[in-house]
């Protein structure tokens, strides 16, 4: 049973007040993510990534399709016990405290009075907060308040995690403390869905990506598919500074690095490129593949969409 | 029901106190002083008379004013703040939310109208030197007030289900001023013919009748009041603010969020 | 970056320069503008739109109509002013607001009522604020007593008098004095008897300053006329004796007609002049009928402050 199954689930907005205009969100989107996965949804912004978790949470609804989270439609109030969300610069209640805050949401989670205590406590250490459990929120800074928000996400335990771009707004410690907690998370068996467009973050993190844009889904998969299924690159290095007029035409980039050049050719074109080398009697130091990087894909997927609609977003 | 609209009614009281809405018990205290010690002067004879007025006349203004103030922005504030997002992830029914915020804001002001009550009778004891049994009638005079701001306070919260805080504000005034005049209306129905009198009695019925509830003069003058009366404000008040919350409710539920 | 003190300096200057100026300006644009405005102007002086506006809380402007009624009365009496125009409108709008307020409707009987310079001269006026009071509490025997005073006191219509205090009569917990008065009406209507009993009733049921200041110099007026009425009889008395006038008291107290010497309420001694009884002090006692020096003009009436101030 997938965690999270979401079959053609769209949202058209009707725009004006005379003439109503339609305006699409989410195109008809269908994505299964599996129990235990990390898995990343990636889009520049606007492409619909807050839209879709808000369908999901049951904040807005959808105007066709459906969804189910661990097989039980998203419109179950039992769904909501199991699920835990941090919306995108999260605003609390600025007059409580953090104590008070987490108080308040595990009452409304139901989780049971003798365990509230520990359980808010717990997820205080966790998030590193017990020193500003007292303190008025609205003198937090923007990274505490981030973490107020995973607390509030992960204070009643829930199976699958919903987080809108959880890395945004904090500095690279803070950075490092959330990438922490994902794999920590998925070490215990949760679900964690999250959105975002810094791309490295995915890249490290996720089991498996889907991009969307505009609205609409450009490809799903594990990234090393993903990265994959893009045409490789190799890196070639060889001694001196002379450059084969062949190679100008075989390679993507060219630069002479002290008494070294480095070239980058296609995988199609490493062959040729070897052989132009050879006969100029030029002494090949290393030939190393080269990872395309999820940002290559990406861009990629964006582009072709861009070039299709005849729109630069 | 479960206790998740106890909690929702609980944190919205707590709210309202860290707002400091409370502080207007100190505005209060410092007219009825002035009152209490004035009165002395100014009215001789009817000191009794004014102090009950004056003082019942604040404690429903000044509600009516807190229920409008904050009632508007139950709903609306919670959306644009986007603080809602975290509680509608939760295992929360919208209309608990409605309830919840309702009767946190109408818990507000009956703590609020106690603290108020105690003042009033404290003028009084200092005006008349003595309680009359006639004085129980006050209590009756602040149900009524209580009833009243139920009224308001659900209007307002229907308004703040789906409209900007200034808006809300102006319909809600303007409700509350009609409806004081809303038996005025239903006895101008009577005089219209055809369309006309369909629509003003429709109007007069569809609004908040405010003026059976205001019986400040009565007790001022120490006149009893009719169980029927208390019976029938009862039923109507309750009514009237239920109608009010299943709209809101209606309209949550419906409503996408920002 | 701390707060410039250049900024601050001439910032408090100027503001307290203008604080000045604007105590000057506003005192000069009293000076300049003429008086009439605020006092005599009620913006609504119709009772039923006040009573519209008031969204319900009619009691409390009631309270605040009555104020502003006694207050412009005191103010006017304090300036000696002879006419009160305002005060019925003022009555009117407090009534309708608050019909249950009966002090506003003894306060119409005694100053609505009664002719300037003692009151507005509006006496049909009065009558019909103080039916509409007993149309609204016809169980306050005060109203029935109002109304039979009006109608004694500035109409002279006795029967309809009597008629109103026998209905007041009827009321339980009623004054005894309605009953008397109902009752002796018909034969001694005009007697200073009846006055007397009227402006007791009045000062033993009134807790309004003005209502039982007006009762006590009416009550002294009448004690002057009633002594002064006795003096001409024992005058009277003696000229028939000895064919001609008393030059003093002394002559009558020789003659054995008088005892002691008459004082009047304030322990001054009466006047004998030419045959005519006198008061020394004639601007004490307004309301009096007798003991005025001929070609005197009664001053606006100005109730003494121990009279108001009496409980």
């Amino acid at each position: 049973m997938p965690a999270i199954s979401i079959i053609e689930l769209e949202k058209t907005y009707s725009v004006g007040f005379w003439r109503k205009r339609p305006k699409i969100a989410l195109r008809p989107l269908t994505l299964n993510v599996a129990e235990g996965e990390i898995f990343g949804f990636l889009g520049p912004n606007g492409a619909g990534k807050t839209t879709t978790l808000k369908l999901l949470m049951g904040l807005i609804f959808p105007t066709g399709g459906s969804a189910r989270i661990l097989d039980m439609d998203i419109s179950d109030l039992r769904v909501k016990t199991q699920i835990g969300f941090l919306p995108e610069q999260p605003y609390f209640y600025d007059y409580l405290t953090p104590s008070e805050l987490l108080e308040y949401y595990a009452q409304l989670s139901g989780v049971p009075t003798p365990d509230r205590r520990r359980k808010v406590s717990q997820v205080l250490s966790r998030t590193g907060l017990q020193d500003a459990a007292g303190t008025q929120l609205r003198k937090f800074s923007k990274g505490m308040l981030q973490r107020v928000g995973i607390a509030q996400a992960i204070l009643h335990d829930p199976k699958v995690l919903f987080l809108d771009e959880p890395m945004s707004g904090l500095d690279p410690i803070g950075r490092r403390e959330v990438r922490d907690l994902m794999e920590e998370l998925k070490q215990q068996g949760k679900t964690v869905f999250f959105s975002t467009h810094i791309l490295s973050d995915a890249e490290s993190l996720c089991d498996r990506v889907a991009i969307i844009h505009q609205g609409e889904l450009r490809g799903v998969g594990a990234v090393e598919d993903l990265t994959s299924s893009v045409e490789g690159k190799a890196e070639i290095v060889w001694q001196g500074s002379s450059i084969p007029d062949s190679l100008n035409s075989l390679a993507t980039e060219c630069h002479v690095v002290g008494d070294t050049v480095r070239a980058v050719v296609r995988e199609a074109n490493q062959d040729a490129a070897i052989d132009a080398l050879r006969r100029e009697g030029l002494r090949i130091i290393s030939v190393t593949p080269v990872r395309t990087s999820l940002e290559e894909y990406f861009v990629r997927k964006v582009q072709v969409s861009q070039t299709a609609t005849g729109v630069i977003s | 029901m479960s206790a998740r609209v106890g909690y929702i009614a609980a944190n919205t009281f707590r709210e309202a106190v860290r707002d400091r809405v409370l502080y207007n018990l100190i505005a209060f205290a410092l007219l009825m002083s002035a009152a209490a010690i004035l009165v002395g002067q100014i009215s001789i004879g009817i000191e009794r008379l004014v102090v009950v007025n004056l003082g019942l006349t604040a404690i429903s203004l000044f509600g009516v004013v807190i229920a409008i103030f904050i009632g508007i922005s139950l709903v609306s504030k919670e959306i644009e703040k986007r603080t809602l997002y975290t509680v509608l992830s939760r295992p929360v029914q919208r209309w608990e939310f409605i309830l919840g915020k309702f009767l946190g804001l109408a818990g507000t002001l009956v703590v609020n109208t106690f603290f108020m009550a105690i003042g009033i009778f404290g003028a009084l004891l200092y005006v008349a030197h003595g309680f009359h049994t006639a004085d129980g009638w006050i209590v009756v005079a602040l149900y009524f007030i209580i009833l009243q701001f139920l009224m308001i306070t659900a209007v307002a919260l229907l308004f703040s289900s789906f409209s900007t805080p200034l808006l809300s504000a102006v319909f809600a005034f303007s409700l509350f001023i009609i409806g004081s005049f809303a038996a005025d209306l239903r006895g101008f129905a009577g005089m219209a013919q055809g369309f006309a009198h369909w629509l003003v009695t429709g109007a007069a019925y569809l609004l908040p009748n405010l003026s059976s509830l205001n019986v400040i003069t009565s007790v001022a003058h120490q006149q009893p009041i009719s169980a029927q009366l208390i019976l029938s404000n009862t039923i109507y008040a309750l009514v009237y603010a239920g109608m009010a919350i299943c709209g809101s409710v209606l309209i949550f539920e419906r409503r996408n969020l920002k | 970056m701390r707060p410039s003190a250049r900024t601050t300096r001439i910032a408090a200057t100027t503001l307290l320069v203008c604080l000045v100026t604007s105590g000057f300006a506003l005192h000069h644009l009293d000076r300049i503008q003429t008086h009439v405005a605020t006092d005599e102007v009620l913006f609504i002086s119709s009772p039923k739109t006040v009573k519209r506006l008031s969204l319900g809380y009619d009691g409390f402007l009631a309270d605040v109509y009555w104020t502003r009624a006694v207050q412009y009365f005191g103010t006017k009496h304090h300036q000696g002013a002879r006419e009160y125009k305002l005060l019925a409108p003022l009555l009117e709008i407090t009534t309708a607001l608050d019909p249950h307020l009966t002090v506003a409707y003894e306060f119409g009987a005694n100053f609505l009522a009664p002719p300037p310079p003692y009151g507005s001269g509006m006496p049909l006026r009065a009558i019909q604020l103080t039916e509409f009071g007993i149309r609204n509490n016809p169980d306050e025997w005060k109203l029935y007593y109002n109304l039979g005073f009006i109608y004694y006191m500035e109409l002279q219509e006795y029967a309809k008098a009597a008629d109103a205090f026998a209905r007041g009569a009827k009321v339980p917990g009623s004054h005894p004095a309605l009953k008397v008065m109902a009752a002796e009406m018909a034969q001694h209507a005009g007697e200073s008897q009846m006055a007397q009993i009227m402006w007791t009733t009045a000062l033993q049921s009134a807790r309004d300053p003005y209502i039982r200041a007006n009762a006590i110099t009416h009550l002294r007026a009448l004690q002057v006329d009633a002594d002064i009425t006795i003096l001409e009889k024992l005058i009277s008395v003696y000229q028939q004796k000895t064919s001609h006038l008393p030059s003093s008291f002394t002559d009558l107290q020789s003659a054995g007609l008088l005892q002691v010497l008459p004082l009047d309420p304030f322990g001054h001694a009466y006047s004998l002049v030419a045959g005519r009884v006198e008061v020394r002090e004639p601007d004490d006692f307004p309301f009096i009928t007798k003991g005025t020096p001929p070609g005197y003009v009664a001053p606006a009436v100005r109730f003494r402050p121990e009279d108001l101030g009496a409980s």
